[in-house]
């Protein structure tokens, strides 16, 4: 068995059998992540090089720290400070980068569909970190491990999805995903921040109002609100977001049953997510970015062998 | 194809290996016992068995250990993980390594490796059902053994247990 692509660009390209290989596989190293020696041997000789374009905590360091426990050797490229602030274009760093025979690329880019172009031009398997608003495939295989990790299975399980969709790879590809496993899913945010066909294109249901849909599901995927991406205001201000989208206790607390509360990070604590909340009971936020080392080891774990 | 062990004769060995093991520490109060996911499983899953028959089976520590991720061949071949289960400490100890066949030695090089990470035992042995003598790749050879056979590199050796295969034995493939 083994992934039907060469690169990760997005759960778009994945079969429900490479998303079951990808969790199953980060299963076992996060059994790992749980010995004396957190470490394997298995990408001793393969090399990564991780390119962010954009600016990144969490996903750059949880991509970091799973190549050091593959033991493979990394190099750390960060757009400003590089040549990049000269001018020289995206094809034309990575190209210089590869001749220095590197194996795999994981890259965030502010341009969505970056990574598919390096694709398209280069030897290398490439990992999508994040691209524009288009994709963040390790988010979402994540997100589905730490939830199958709390349900025992994505099948029939009940994901709302609250806030910024529009500007939300996150959104996109924990939609994809949910559907491929079988997962319901409700968006729920603003109508400025729901795209207009989303459920003509992607066959979510669009829930406007907030408490219905967290009445309705097991888990509430709660997004930042982007605004370095918004070029227009779509909502007044954030405090009258959070007044009407933002979870507080007074709103969980009005359900009449227990949901479990996910957000990627970074939280903007009081707008879209209350502190009692994001650090509360039924919060899995932490176990989200534990899991995510496991994940992204499994995806280049995956990745790294060249017969597929 | 040419059978080199019938079902009589595997649970033949298999008493025989027992004993053999628990010669060297009769108590086996300094010994466990760690499997090689995942063919190797059935075989040790026996081995243990026996071994419990003959001596207080509270003092038999047995895990398992899967070696995928050890591998030296990441680049060529991709494998699939299994559940490694050690819940004892290996510090000290005599460890009794047991899969079902040796050929190469890489797989063994890999456990290694592997029970290297979980602590430092005092010895690590090895048992194995079926030793293909010819071909070995590393210098690597086992303590105890089922038998030795010499076999050509196309051929294949295929080992069959009840409770996966249906049937018992260990089959020759030209």
């Amino acid at each position: 068995m083994k992934l039907s692509t060469k690169h990760l660009l997005g759960i778009k390209d994945l079969h429900k059998e490479d998303i079951q290989l990808i969790l199953s596989t980060a299963n076992n190293f996060k059994d790992v992540l749980q010995r004396p020696v957190k470490k394997v041997p298995s990408l001793r000789d393969i090399t990564i090089v991780n390119l962010f374009y954009e600016n990144s905590t969490r996903t750059r360091i949880s991509f970091e720290l799973a190549e050091k426990r593959l033991s493979a050797d990394i190099i750390n490229f960060t757009a400003s400070g590089s040549s990049a602030a000269k001018g020289e274009t995206l094809l034309d760093t990575v190209n210089n980068i590869l001749s220095m025979k590197v194996d795999m690329v994981v890259m965030r880019h502010s341009a969505s569909g970056a990574p598919h172009f390096l694709a398209k031009h280069i030897p290398a398997a490439i990992v999508n970190a994040g691209d524009g608003i288009n994709e963040h495939p390790t988010q979402a295989l994540l997100d589905a491990f730490s939830m199958q990790e709390k349900f025992g299975s994505l099948e029939g399980l009940k994901v709302a999805i609250v806030g910024d969709i529009m500007h939300s790879r996150v959104a996109l590809s924990n939609i994809y995903l949910l559907q491929k496993m079988g997962a319901e899913v409700v968006v729920t945010g603003p109508p400025t921040l729901i795209p207009k066909y989303i459920t003509e294109a992607l066959g979510v249901k669009v829930e406007y109002n907030i408490k219905n849909a967290l009445q309705w599901c097991n888990v509430a995927n709660v997004l930042r609100i982007q605004l370095e991406r918004q070029n227009q205001p779509l909502f007044s201000s954030l405090r009258e977001y959070n007044l009407s989208y933002g979870i507080s206790k007074k709103l969980i607390d009005s359900l009449n049953k227990e949901i479990t509360i996910m957000h990627p990070g970074p939280i903007n604590r009081g707008v879209e997510l209350d502190s009692d909340i994001a650090d509360g009971s039924s919060s899995i936020i932490l176990n989200q970015v534990e899991n995510g080392v496991a994940v992204r080891m499994a995806v280049l774990y995956l990745l790294a062998n060249r017969e597929n | 194809m040419k059978t080199i062990l019938s079902e009589p004769e595997i649970a033949i060995t298999l008493k025989r290996l027992a004993y053999q093991i628990i010669e060297g520490d009769v108590q086996l109060r300094n010994t466990v016992f760690i499997g090689i996911q995942p063919r190797g499983i059935f075989f040790s899953n026996r081995i243990v068995a026996e071994i419990k028959n003959i001596i207080e089976p509270i003092n038999v520590e047995y895990g398992k250990l899967d070696i995928t991720f050890y591998r030296d061949d990441v680049r060529n071949e991709l494998h699939i993980a299994n559940k490694t289960d050690i819940n004892f400490s290996i510090e000290n100890k005599r460890v009794v390594l047991i899969d079902d066949v040796l050929w190469t030695g890489r797989t063994i090089r890999a456990a290694l490796d592997a029970l290297i990470d979980f602590g430092r035992p005092a010895k690590v042995e090895l048992c194995v059902l079926i030793n293909r003598r010819f071909n070995r790749e590393l210098p690597i050879q086992p303590d105890y053994t089922g038998k030795a056979i010499d076999t050509f590199i196309s051929e294949k050796v295929k080992v069959a247990w009840k409770e996966n295969d249906e049937k018992e034995e260990v089959i020759l493939i030209q």
